[in-house]
């Protein structure tokens, strides 16, 4: 497999995406209206909340960006294949010599980098925000650092993978989409729990999260490479 | 360049390309003729690698194709032109043929002599950095030719290269095939169902209508309708006349008034002696012609064939 070549798949649908106002609105408005409306609702709740309450919404909060790390590549990663399905273009890029680990790994940078940098940003404008709002230092700590570090990329790589199956197997991008935010039921599931303080986002807990994504990562892009089967995109896919 | 053996494909119960067997040499084009549904897209698509064949045997400069070690090395020697030319409309010409370039890993210089020559080829040099999407049918298509071609492969499939091209636009195309077969003796594989493009650029023609109904050069698929004949006008068919061509070796012979339709095995030696032995029988003659039939007539003729 070589990596030069996945590299310049990405560098394509970077150039792609750039020129795809849908697409871009979509990966800059979510992560700035979330990393400004968070400390904003501190504010509300800064008057009748004691510093441990205000502990426990921060430390919520924080999760959000996992969530975020799945929401934000759907519409990259559902139209980085259906793009191709829908513009024809798949068959020409097939006939290259290109193996499908480069294709599909390609596939991943083009969604994962762009997604995981708006993250960074926008969790960099909250952590200030909350900061300046609380009149505390906050944060940068060590659980922040943990989730953008590790959770972040790993809940990314999930929702991109989960997205190339789906979108492999529809035939519009709104429809991958909506099935692919369906599968964030879980994250939040996590995320009720901690508000309710049922759980605590703590390094362990955050291991163990990370731990249950890298697995579920690792085993889907075999499943991706497995069922990623040229014939049947060729003479299946309408 | 291009060997098949009684290649198969079949989808469920339905068998789109049924015992296949053709070679083509290096150098060559040659025109896959068949109707709408005939099963050359799913021929291309086989010989370049991107579905796997239900049974027999294809090879492309002695790589097989259902090896996959063998298919990456057929996908560096090959250029598709699909039916769908499937360009990225959000990217540039230029993009559009660099990304093509690096991914068959071209050196940059090449890249960038390959892209200018093609462009400048197909006059869309100047267009060069318009996105594809607002290019007319004619422009995309002719791009698509170029990104088939940015890494000088050996073997060029065209899946229907002029379809819906206005008649300016399909010659520059027809132009640019047989040039390429000059400049740079690239073995064409030319899907199509244009009978007058196929007649004008193919070495070889394989009639295709699920299976292989005809082979040959454009001349010898014309001469297999109606074989090689010799059509006389005189004014009054004699015995005198009869009786003298009787004389020669002639295969057939059949009259219709003033009419004399013969057939030939080699008209340029046969013909002077039979307008020599009708003139010696005091015969008047009023022309002579050869009996030709068109690409359309073998056409027509082998595609209503049963399969």
């Amino acid at each position: 497999m070589k990596l030069n070549k996945s590299w310049i798949i990405a560098g394509k649908d970077f150039k792609i995406f750039r020129k795809k106002k849908r697409i871009l609105y979509a990966l800059i408005i979510l992560p700035l209206l979330l990393s400004v409306g968070l400390p904003l609702f501190l504010i509300s709740t800064l008057e009748s909340a004691d510093p441990g309450e205000v502990a426990i919404i921060l430390n919520a909060f924080s999760f959000f960006y996992i969530i975020l790390a799945y929401i934000l590549p759907n519409s990259l990663a559902a139209y980085s294949i259906l793009g191709e399905k829908i513009e024809h273009s798949l068959e020409p890029l097939l006939a290259t010599p290109l193996t499908d680990g480069e294709l599909l790994l390609g596939k991943m940078i083009a969604s994962f980098l762009p997604c995981v940098a708006m993250i960074y940003l926008g969790s960099v404008i909250f952590m200030a925000l909350s900061d300046v709002t609380t009149g505390t230092l906050y944060f940068p700590n060590w659980t922040m650092a943990f989730i953008l570090i590790i959770a972040v990329p790993l809940a990314s790589i999930l929702s991109i993978q989960l997205n190339i199956i789906i979108s492999s197997r529809v035939n519009d991008v709104r429809t991958a989409n909506q099935l692919g935010l369906l599968l964030f039921i879980p994250f939040i599931a996590v995320y009720i729990l901690l508000t309710t303080n049922m759980v605590s986002l703590n390094i362990l807990n955050l291991l163990i999260v990370s731990a249950v994504l890298l697995i579920i990562d690792v085993a889907l892009f075999y499943v991706n490479k497995a069922t990623f089967n040229r014939d049947k995109i060729l003479t299946k896919w309408k | 360049m291009i060997d098949t053996l009684n290649l198969t494909r079949k989808f469920g119960d339905l068998t789109a390309v049924d015992g296949l067997t053709l070679q083509v040499d290096e150098g060559e084009i040659f025109g896959f003729l068949g109707p709408n549904g005939a099963g050359k897209t799913t021929t291309v698509r086989m010989l370049s690698c991107l579905i796997s064949k239900t049974s027999g045997e294809a090879s492309l400069a002695g790589y097989q194709v259902d090896d996959p070690e063998d298919s990456l090395k057929i996908r560096k020697i090959i250029g598709l032109l699909p039916e769908n030319v499937g360009l990225y409309d959000a990217l540039s010409a230029y993009d559009n043929l660099d990304f093509y370039g690096r991914l068959y890993e071209c050196p940059e210089a090449r890249r960038r002599e390959n892209i200018e020559h093609f462009l400048k080829m197909l006059g869309l040099w100047d267009k060069r950095d318009v996105s594809a999407g607002q290019f007319s049918k004619g422009m995309k298509q002719k791009l698509a030719i170029a990104r088939a071609l940015i890494h000088d492969p050996k073997v060029l499939f065209l899946d229907e290269p002029t379809a819906n091209l206005d008649p300016e636009s399909a010659k520059t195309v027809r132009d640019f095939i047989l040039q390429l077969k000059k400049e740079k003796k690239t073995t064409i594989f030319l899907n199509t169902h244009n009978l007058d493009e196929a007649q004008r650029v193919c070495d070889q023609i394989g009639i295709f209508n699920g299976k292989l109904m005809a082979l040959g050069t454009p001349a010898e698929l014309e001469e297999s309708v109606w074989g090689n004949k010799t059509v006389v006008q005189v004014e009054k068919v004699t015995d005198a006349i009869l009786s003298a061509l009787d004389k020669l070796p002639l295969k057939s012979m059949v009259v219709d008034e003033g009419r004399l339709t013969i057939d030939v095995t080699e008209a340029d030696k046969e013909n002077p002696a039979i307008v020599d032995a009708i003139v010696g029988a005091g015969g008047k003659i009023q022309y002579v012609t050869r009996l030709s039939s068109t690409l359309e007539d073998a056409y027509l003729k082998f595609v209503r064939q049963e399969k």
